[in-house]
């Protein structure tokens, strides 16, 4: 019982430890180099999606187009 | 070889572009705290909004020139600026969020340039949802021409003037927001220039391809 609890405490401590230190700072290390690589990906998704609504508009014309020419 | 002519702006943007990304994210860049790398995010957020206002003037000058001229195809020109011009508006917010989050705390702050720059684009909304709801294709072009340049108006006091006459958050402000903080690296503006430059030019591509797009839209529809 005692051991049990022991491992328990150990690794709700080692948690809580772990907790304090890692505090989401995968964007903050290393200059915030990631905020960047982050921003650069927006832009990107958001180009990309635009890109798509317009080929799924042209799409549509060319249909539009075919049904005229049949 | 007629399309490597005919279309060497294209060409130009893709090759700045990549320019922008290798020399952007490798390039030497002042240290500065709070800060740190995220200085390069001037290689793609701000041009975002120069981006912006090159291309909603270009709108603009469309809209008047399709009052005088009375040329349908000026007014779809005119439409599809505006469209572009949003989009890198609502690109230019998205990403200034993203960086906010890093370095003022939060994404929104109420930062007097990020107000305005929220109503400036809300304006523009409402250049849309106007065009959506009149019916008469004369009538809507000639309105939404007229509102376009009112909605202009109302855009450059709103990003050049009125966040000057507070202190925003933004880096280089504090009584003119702009560069003061980057004057002391010319090494940024080799990188920053190209940048607009690149972007602003992917703007007017994608414009072109929407523009005929439309064009084709008009003529099946005669």
């Amino acid at each position: 019982m005692r051991i049990i609890l022991g491992i328990v405490f150990a690794l709700l401590s080692n948690f809580a430890i772990a907790q304090s230190v890692e505090m989401a700072d995968q964007f903050r290390s290393e200059g915030k180099i990631y905020v960047v690589i982050a921003v650069i990906g927006t832009l990107l998704v958001g180009f990309f999606i635009y890109l798509i609504v317009i080929d799924k508009k042209l799409s549509k014309l060319e249909k539009k187009l075919k049904e005229r020419e049949h | 070889m007629n399309f490597l002519n005919q279309n060497w702006w294209k060409w130009l943007s893709i090759g700045v572009l990549f320019y922008v990304l290798i020399a952007g994210l490798i390039g030497p860049v002042p240290r500065l705290a709070i800060l740190n790398e995220t200085i390069r995010v001037l290689y793609f957020h701000v041009p975002m909004w120069f981006g912006m206002i090159i291309i909603l003037t270009a709108s603009m000058v469309y809209a008047i020139k399709f009052l005088s001229a009375d040329d349908p195809k000026l007014d779809h020109l005119s439409v599809e600026l505006a469209n572009v011009g949003v989009l890198f508006g609502v690109l230019g917010i998205l990403t200034g969020m993203l960086w906010a989050n890093y370095t003022w705390g939060a994404p929104w702050s109420n930062d007097p340039q990020q107000n305005a720059a929220a109503i400036g684009l809300l304006i523009y909304f409402a250049y849309f949802i106007l065009r959506g709801s009149l019916q008469d294709e004369q009538q809507r072009a000639r309105i939404s021409a007229i509102y376009n340049i009112f909605a202009y108006a109302a855009l450059i006091p709103l990003l050049f003037i009125l966040p000057r006459l507070t202190d925003s958050l933004h880096p280089g402000s504090g009584g003119n927001p702009g560069f003061n903080a980057y004057d002391l690296d010319s090494n940024l503006r080799f990188v920053f220039y190209p940048a607009v430059v690149g972007w602003t030019l992917l703007g007017c591509w994608i414009t072109s391809i929407r523009y005929r797009m439309r064009r084709i839209k008009e003529t099946l529809e005669e």
